[in-house]
This record gives structure tokens, C-alpha cells and sequence, in this order.
């Protein structure tokens, strides 16, 4: 019986790996945060009007997105039965729906017309939204890992 | 409670979006108030929806009856008086090829889609006739088709120019045509490549030798890039014999009404400027313009006011831009001027301008959608703008948007083409 070993811990799914959906759309913001970054500091440095635009319609790719990764998240982190699951995704819930929102606020700087649409704002957020998105990411795809683990134990 | 914190931000963004409007701050006139730069994070849009006259007509000042004169056309836009009292209107909706380009794109043609009618542009030119002189016309017909987009319209030595928004059409006529014969033949071809601004507007010099056709931006503030302003944000000054054009006047980021003054045969246009710069700025004017003349657009406004947007900046051209005579609102988007002659409308109206707001879409506060009165006085503005044409908007409503205004020296009236009801309205003193 396990309880007669207190010292081996059961193997089940402590924390699920991410769902292959939620993976997919979690794809599109860690993706297309960096890629509008590269192209603000491409156009920062030419002056091409048409580095602003790919950042603008990246940037709205990432929040479409992302949107519903996020919504995915929120929702698994609140079914979640599990303590340590439900903090795993709930850190995966915070830094998503924090890359968001800089990504919306970068989204109407991007709106701004001709030079102004990037700047010093436009650069800050898209780093901003880079860092979380990838940090999002990086959490989010490390539960499988540890369920790996704990399998192999 | 993420969720909360988003909506949160998302209200308050939407009210840092609501950039209001300073009501003591007097922006008609040669010395216009101008407050500071207000990049907002949204640019604010409020357009006034539809809503029908319901046999209502715009309100006139005292002495003076409006009558609605054509209905039901498709989106009349500029009105020109013939020698013989005929009126053509042109009709047309351009800068359809102007791609969409930012998600903003997508957005912003939106909402401006919300206050413009459903009617599809006719793409002709209507001529209306008063044949017993009551100021009703009795006889309506297409005096051209098949056209692209006309707007302005001008009158020399027996020929009536179209300007569509690409070109410039020639057509012949004699006094009493109700039709043209002939698809046209064409002068010369406009800038057409997006045609952001697409409207042509036009007017003839005093002695009929030179026409001068006014080219928009293909932007609001280059964000297409400049590479695509090149011959844009002009005022061509082009030989009526032969086609020949070149630049008169350039800076102008939409002329989109000209005008010769009757005083001393000076050209003059009213122009709108640029937008996401604050409920008030930037106003749009009316000058006079002069030959050679750079206007500003789009290094600066008024004057030496440098738009941060433009990049790079270039000092000299900033340095050279003329400050425009006479500033008549923010947004509120002039798109008709007109002189009279002679004793003008009498009294109050006998020497000046009639200018056509077509009212705004990016300020909270609306401003524009009316006809104002710039009184004149040798030659030049000397007084404030004073509503001649009101009543286009109740409750919220747009009821008409004016455009062209011209007025009729065989009539004596003034006429103003209403592109949301598809009108022409004219306004007439009362008889005794």
C-alpha cells in the first residue's frame, strides 16, 4: 500500500504539461513580441515606414492570440485540483496577461502616425512584452518537464 | 481578478483617450489660439451617425429661406454656376485604392464609414435648370457620366473642366447644353497613386488662362512614407491651352476648395490640416495662397510649429513655411468656399466668403458641420467666422454634412451641396 511508504510519492500528473492548443496559441505571443521588437528597433534605425507597419500588425497577432492563450490559462488555472498546479499555471496566467497588456498598450502607441508610432514608448513596450511573453513561455512549457520527473522517479 | 485589472485598464486608457476640448480657446481667425501638442494613447473618433431631415431643412439667420432643390442624388460633393444660371453638381466617391496598410487602417475607416451615407457615388455631373426663374429648378439631367470620381468643376471661354481624381476632362459647351457631347477629352492626369486625400479641387484664374487643381496628401502626417508624397499636398497651376502644369503653391495638406477672390483676382483656398495632435490642433484655415508659396505640411503647421512625426526633420523648410491668413477651427473640415460678387446676399453678406464645414470625426467635442461667413474687406478677412448655415446636427445626429457652397450671382442665392442627405440646399433672402 502507498501509505505504508510515506517516503514514495505517487505517480500521477502533479501538473499537466500544457495542452497542444494551449501550446499552439501560447506560440503566437512568444513569437510575435519578439519579431515586433526586431522590426521597432529596424525601423528606429531606417526610418522605413514600412518596419512600423509589420510591428503593428505583429503586435495584433500576438494580442489575438494571445487572448485566448491567455483565457486558456486563466481557465486551467482555476479548474486546477492541485495546489502546485494551480500556482504553476497561475504564474503562466500572470506574466501572459501581463505581456498582453503592455502588448495592448504598445498596440495603440503603434497607432500613433509616422515617427511618433514607435519612440522611446513603443521600444520599452515591446521589450516589456518580449521579456514576459518568453518568461511565459518558459514556464508553461517546463511543466511537462517536471511531470517527466516525477514520472521517472 | 486579472480580468478585473484588464477592464480597469481598459476604461482607463478610454478615458485618457477623451482628450477634451478647451471652450475658451479662440481658434478662428489670423491668430488663432494654439494649445500644446496632446498625443493621446487612442486617438480620439467621434463621428455623428445618420439620422433623416424628416422634412426639416437646415436653419438659415433671419430673412432668409432654405429649400432643398435636388434630393436623391449620389453624393454631390462641388457646385458650379454656369453663365446662364445652370447649376452642375458633380457626384463621385474616391480613393478607393488606398490600401490598408496598419490595423488602425481598419479601425478608423470604420468609424468615418459610420458617418458617411450608404448611396454609392454617382460618378457624373447633374446639371439642374430653373426655367421660370421661381429658384426651383424644373429641369434635372446628367450632363456627363461614366466619370471617376469628379469633384472640382470650373467654367472658361466655353468649356467646363471636370476634375476627377485623376485627371482633368475638358468638356465643350455651348449656353443652353443640358448634355455634353462627348465622353470628354483629357486635359491633363492628376497624381493618383492612393490617393489618401483624393479630392481634386478646382477653380479658374480671372481670365480664364490657368486652371488650379489642389492635390491632398497621400497621408496624414507621412505615415505611408514620403517616397509617396511626391507631387502631393500641392496646388497645380496648369495651362488651360495646352496641359502644361506646375507647382504654385506646395505644403498644403489638403487643399480642398479654391477660389478666386473677386477683389483683386487673388487665388484662395481653404485647406484641412492634420489630425492626433489634440482636440485643437491643428485648425484648418483659409489663405490666400501665394505663388511659390510652402504652406508647411509636413514639417510644421501654422507657421514654425514642428510636427514631431516627421522624420527626418528639416529646419530649412520649417523656416520657410508661411503662416496661413485666417484659421477656422480645429477638424472642422472645411470643403467649400466661395466668394460673392457683386452686393453678394446683401446687408451682412455683401463682401466675403462662404466656407462649408463637413464637420469633424476625430475630437470628442464636435466641431464643423455648418456654413460659415468670412467677412471680407479690401481683399482681405476682417472678422470673425459668423454661422450662416446651421442646424445640421440634433441630438447627436448628423443630419447633412456640408460640402461645396457656391454661390449663384443669377439667383442670388447661395447654394450648398449636402453629401449625407444627398441635397442641395439652396438659401435665398426672402422677398418682400
Amino acid at each position: 500500500m502507498l501509505s505504508a511508504q510515506p517516503a514514495v510519492r505517487p505517480i500521477r500528473p502533479l501538473r499537466r504539461s500544457l495542452h497542444p492548443l494551449h501550446a499552439l496559441l501560447m506560440a503566437f505571443p512568444v513569437a510575435l513580441f519578439p519579431s515586433a521588437l526586431l522590426s521597432d528597433v529596424t525601423y528606429v534605425k531606417t526610418a522605413q515606414i514600412q518596419w512600423t507597419n509589420f510591428s503593428a500588425w505583429l503586435i495584433t497577432g500576438a494580442l489575438l492570440f494571445g487572448g485566448f492563450a491567455l483565457l486558456w490559462s486563466a481557465i486551467v488555472t482555476w479548474a486546477a485540483r492541485e495546489p502546485m498546479e494551480r500556482r504553476h499555471n497561475g504564474v503562466v496566467t500572470v506574466l501572459l496577461a501581463l505581456a498582453w497588456i503592455a502588448g495592448l498598450f504598445n498596440a495603440f502607441q503603434h497607432s500613433h502616425d509616422g515617427w511618433a508610432s514607435v519612440g522611446t514608448m513603443g521600444v520599452v513596450l515591446s521589450v516589456l512584452s518580449t521579456i514576459l511573453a518568453l518568461a511565459a513561455g518558459w514556464v508553461g512549457h517546463s511543466q511537462g518537464r517536471v511531470l517527466a520527473v516525477e514520472a521517472g522517479r | 481578478m486579472i480580468f478585473r485589472h484588464i477592464a480597469i485598464g481598459a476604461s482607463a486608457l478610454a478615458l485618457a483617450a477623451c482628450g477634451s476640448s478647451n471652450p475658451d480657446l479662440d481658434q478662428t481667425g489670423a491668430q488663432p489660439d494654439l494649445p500644446k501638442q496632446r498625443q493621446t494613447l487612442l486617438p480620439p473618433m467621434n463621428i455623428a451617425t445618420p439620422a433623416g431631415w424628416n422634412g426639416e431643412a437646415p436653419k438659415a439667420p433671419a430673412g432668409f429661406a432654405v429649400t432643398a432643390i435636388a434630393t436623391g442624388l449620389k453624393v454631390p460633393r462641388q457646385i458650379l454656376v454656369l453663365p446662364n444660371g445652370d447649376i452642375l453638381v458633380a457626384e463621385g466617391m474616391g480613393g478607393q485604392d488606398a490600401p490598408t496598410v496598419r490595423p488602425k487602417d481598419v479601425i478608423a475607416g470604420y468609424i468615418k464609414s459610420m458617418g458617411k451615407t450608404s448611396v454609392k457615388g454617382g460618378n457624373r455631373v447633374t446639371l439642374l435648370r430653373d426655367t421660370n426663374g421661381d429658384g426651383k429648378p424644373d429641369l434635372r439631367t446628367e450632363f456627363a457620366t461614366g466619370l471617376n470620381a469628379p469633384y472640382g468643376l470650373a467654367y472658361a471661354d466655353g468649356n467646363i473642366y471636370v476634375a476627377d481624381q485623376d485627371a482633368v476632362i475638358r468638356f465643350p459647351y455651348r449656353d443652353g447644353m443640358t448634355r455634353a457631347e462627348g465622353p470628354g477629352v483629357e486635359l491633363v492626369k492628376l497624381p493618383s497613386r492612393i490617393n489618401h486625400h483624393w479630392t481634386k479641387a478646382m477653380t479658374a484664374s480671372a481670365d480664364g488662362s490657368k486652371l488650379y487643381v489642389g492635390i491632398g496628401s497621400n497621408s496624414n502626417i507621412g505615415e505611408r512614407g514620403l517616397d509617396v508624397e511626391q507631387d502631393r499636398a500641392q496646388i497645380w497651376e496648369i495651362d488651360r491651352q495646352t496641359g502644361a502644369h506646375r507647382t504654385y503653391a506646395s505644403g498644403v495638406r489638403n487643399p480642398t476648395a479654391m477660389a478666386i477672390n473677386p477683389a483683386n483676382a487673388q487665388l484662395w483656398t481653404v485647406a484641412n490640416e492634420r489630425d492626433e495632435l489634440g482636440p485643437q490642433l491643428v485648425p484648418d484655415y483659409l489663405t490666400s495662397v501665394r505663388d511659390g508659396g510652402f504652406y508647411g505640411w509636413p514639417y510644421s503647421y501654422w507657421g514654425q510649429n514642428v510636427d514631431p512625426r516627421v522624420h527626418p526633420q528639416k529646419p530649412a523648410m520649417v523656416r520657410a513655411a508661411i503662416r496661413p491668413d485666417y484659421a477656422l477651427g480645429s477638424h472642422v473640415a472645411a470643403l467649400g468656399l466661395s466668394f460673392v460678387t457683386g452686393t453678394g446676399l446683401g446687408g451682412n453678406f455683401a463682401q466675403g466668403a462662404f466656407v462649408g464645414e463637413h464637420g469633424s470625426w476625430n475630437r470628442q467635442d464636435l466641431s464643423g458641420y455648418k456654413v460659415v461667413w468670412v467677412p471680407f474687406a479690401n481683399g482681405r478677412p476682417s472678422g470673425k467666422p459668423q454661422d450662416f448655415l446651421t442646424g445640421f446636427i440634433k441630438d447627436g445626429h448628423a443630419r447633412g454634412r456640408p460640402v461645396g457652397v457656391a454661390y449663384d450671382p443669377v439667383g442670388g442665392a447661395l447654394l450648398v451641396a449636402d453629401d449625407l442627405s444627398n441635397t442641395v440646399w439652396r438659401v435665398a433672402p426672402v422677398r418682400p
